[in-house]
């Protein structure tokens, strides 16, 4: 989509006659890194501070996670195939990009369906394909397992570490230090989840939620929208994204999930264990379950000394005030995933790092 | 020969390496130097200074919508050597085969190699082939090395860049890392990605149609556009300022790049050109290099500043202003 200048300019305007304080998160690390390539934070009043929260599949996988994974990828039967971002995440060890150069056999494929035709074109080895995602990426793993027993491909499988957000959301929203005033709702995710979810957010905690798009127009308008609902002290769920995001979502992908997927307790990094959080293969497809084809032990969680990862998923702290950022944190060398991830807010703030008082 | 594969006994130096020699290679590039058949070639050069580059290409697909591993494989070293602004004229080839690789894509790629080189106007004058165990190598993998010959007294060189130089380039950046990404993950768009891969030895003429006013070019191949601004940059001592509006994508690439979590100014290219010129005949230049048919999108996208050196700042469509850094690491489609 081409920027029309005149209508940011216009609505940058708008935004800026609002003089009230306000704490908008963008919940999803595409919107994090869209608002950072743009400079968009330099162009706001300082009255609005956006806050970067738990929207980057990667960076919120728990460090224990990222440890059994590893465990998992030593496993000389197995053959591990994952999205290529998760490659240099940082273990409490080693990462997976490590494992591979001691021989591991770790492959990265571009989507799950492409991971089912590897293990059918295998079919003597055990074939893991690493399920990371929300809601967007899910529905596509959920497809493939169904797929898995249609074509009865007996050495493949899924290790489900899928998450589903409005959970985050909520113990973010209950956070007493947030002080939230309203969200920048993840696009991608609403197009499958739809508006509901955020109605049942907006009915118990009363601050505005906006279904927003990924382009520059796409996101002033999203802060317009809730700056308004903000001043004039209302809260209601509101789609901005409305060329892709229906209020009912996306019935089908949700009838997936649930057919593959139930929802357990998942631990993310920053917010720690959250009930319903995360989705795990349901019995009726057990067969594809990698937990429980291959004894994964659980790892306890250890954290990473001086990593903030933690605190910069929950707001609470901006990349820039991390102890490590830019200095042994940085995207060659990084520490934490939110260094990692294309995705991530350490490494939107340092790759799009503004120029303000530099120059 | 019918799905005909290469064999390791083809990289034993017997009857058989011969005969692959003789069917693909000097059949297609049959030329004075090469015919002879001896352990090297003997060139004649201009009594001037010399440029010498070499690179090698490993990529998958070998074969993509615009080009091949040999396509890419020619004009990565004429365009290396155009760089340097010298006219491109020799260029030797070196393959590592996989066994078991097609020969009839083998002889797919030495003909188009004969082709990029018949255009580009260099001869293929000496060439190595060897096979290795099939797993040892994927498919195939080419190693360039080019000479070609200084057109001006100067040599070209980042240190010549002064503030309030220009910066050109010379078409829509992101083509060819969309065209490899598109293929190897199966999207499809509605206008096809298309690498840009070509080999860009018209440019030279530039160099004597205005004496001393390129000072510096570079192609922005790994790494994209931003990389190599800051490179020279770096090397420059000197402050690059880039406006995102001037900057050329295509729609196919921007609304890819959008949906992949990607960016076009980290986006691979293999027919482009960045640009380094004094302010005096810059528009002449542009209207020269659109006259070309690879570099007619050419633009200015910006200018060298003498503060903040070492430093590329981008001014955004939004109108902030940001720092536009170097690749680090990666760049790798999002998981969402």
């Amino acid at each position: 989509m081409k920027t029309d200048n005149a209508y940011n300019n216009r609505l940058l305007q708008e935004i800026r006659s609002f003089a009230k304080p306000a704490a908008l998160m963008e919940v999803c690390g595409t919107h994090t890194m869209a608002i950072a390539r743009a400079g968009m934070r330099d162009l706001l009043p300082e009255n609005i501070r956006l806050l970067s929260g738990p929207g980057c599949p990667v960076c919120v996988t728990s460090q224990s996670d990222i440890d059994r994974v590893i465990q998992l990828a030593r496993n000389p039967e197995v053959t591990l195939l994952t999205f290529g971002d998760m490659m240099r995440v940082p273990g409490s060890e080693t990462s997976l990009q490590e494992c591979r150069s001691r021989g591991a056999d770790v492959r990265v494929v571009y989507s799950p369906l492409d991971a089912l035709q590897l293990a059918r074109e295998n079919p003597q080895r055990e074939m893991v394909f690493l399920g990371i995602g929300f809601e967007t990426t899910a529905p596509t793993v959920a497809h493939t397992i169904v797929e898995a027993q249609r074509l009865k491909v007996n050495n493949f499988s899924v290790l489900s570490l899928h998450k589903i957000v409005p959970p985050a959301l909520e113990v973010i929203f209950s956070d007493a230090q947030m002080q939230l005033d309203g969200l920048i709702c993840p696009g991608h995710v609403s197009l499958v989840i739809g508006l509901g979810p955020y109605d049942e957010l907006v009915s118990k905690y009363h601050k505005p939620c906006v279904i927003t798009g990924f382009g520059d127009e796409d996101i002033l308008e999203g802060i317009y929208m809730l700056m308004r609902q903000i001043i004039s002290g209302q809260a209601r769920a509101e789609i901005q994204y409305r060329r892709v995001v229906k209020p009912n979502g996306n019935p089908i992908a949700q009838k997936l999930l649930s057919r593959v997927f139930q929802p357990v307790t998942a631990r993310w990094r920053g917010l720690g264990a959250i009930p319903g959080s995360g989705l795990t293969i349901r019995d009726s497809y057990a067969h594809f379950d990698a937990c429980r084809r291959f004894s994964i032990p659980e790892i306890e969680e250890k954290t990473i000394k001086g990593c903030a990862c933690g605190g910069i998923l929950t707001g609470k702290i901006s990349p820039a005030q991390c102890a490590l950022f830019g200095k042994t944190c940085t995207p060659l060398n990084p520490v934490g995933p939110c260094m990692v991830s294309q995705e991530g807010a350490c490494a939107a703030h340092y790759r799009y790092a503004p120029m303000k008082g530099r120059e | 020969m019918k799905d005909e594969r290469v064999l390791l006994a083809h990289g034993s130096g017997g009857l058989l390496s011969h005969r692959l020699v003789e069917e693909i290679f000097k059949q297609n590039w049959s030329n004075p130097y090469l015919d002879d058949m001896l352990d090297g070639a003997t060139i004649q050069l201009p009594l001037s200074r010399i440029a010498v580059s070499t690179d090698s290409f490993v990529i998958t697909p070998v074969f993509f919508p615009g080009g091949d591993i040999g396509k890419l494989a020619v004009c990565g070293t004429v365009n290396d050597l155009v760089a340097c602004g010298a006219r491109p004229l020799y260029l030797t080839a070196a393959f590592i085969i996989e066994e078991g690789f097609s020969i009839r894509q083998l002889k797919q790629i030495a003909a188009s190699m004969a082709e990029t080189a018949r255009l580009a106007g260099v001869q293929l004058v000496s060439g190595d082939t060897k096979v290795v165990e099939k797993g040892s190598a994927d498919q195939v993998f080419i190693n360039t090395t080019g000479i070609g010959v200084l057109e001006s007294e100067t040599p070209l060189h980042p240190r010549r860049i002064q503030s309030g130089d220009q910066i050109i380039v010379t078409g829509q950046v992101g083509d060819h890392g969309l065209a490899i990404l598109a293929q190897r993950e199966g999207l499809a768009f509605s206008t096809p990605a298309v690498s840009d891969c070509a080999a860009l030895y018209r440019i030279n003429s530039l160099t004597s149609m205005f004496p001393g006013q390129i000072r510096c070019m570079r192609d922005p191949t790994r790494g994209g556009l931003a990389t190599v601004l800051n490179e020279i940059a770096d090397q420059a001592q000197m402050g690059i300022v880039v406006e995102e509006r001037r900057i050329p994508v295509s729609p196919v690439v921007r609304g890819a790049c959008d949906m992949l979590g990607m960016d076009p100014l980290y986006m691979a290219n293999e027919g482009k050109m960045v640009i380094f010129a004094g302010p005096e005949q810059i528009q002449d230049m542009v209207r020269e290099l659109r006259q070309i048919p690879e570099t007619s999108g050419a633009e200015i996208i910006g200018e060298v500043k003498g503060n903040h050196p070492g430093m590329v700042l981008l001014e955004t469509e939004l109108g902030a202003k940001r720092i536009l850094s170097a690749l680090e690491g990666e760049h790798v489609p999002r998981i969402c």
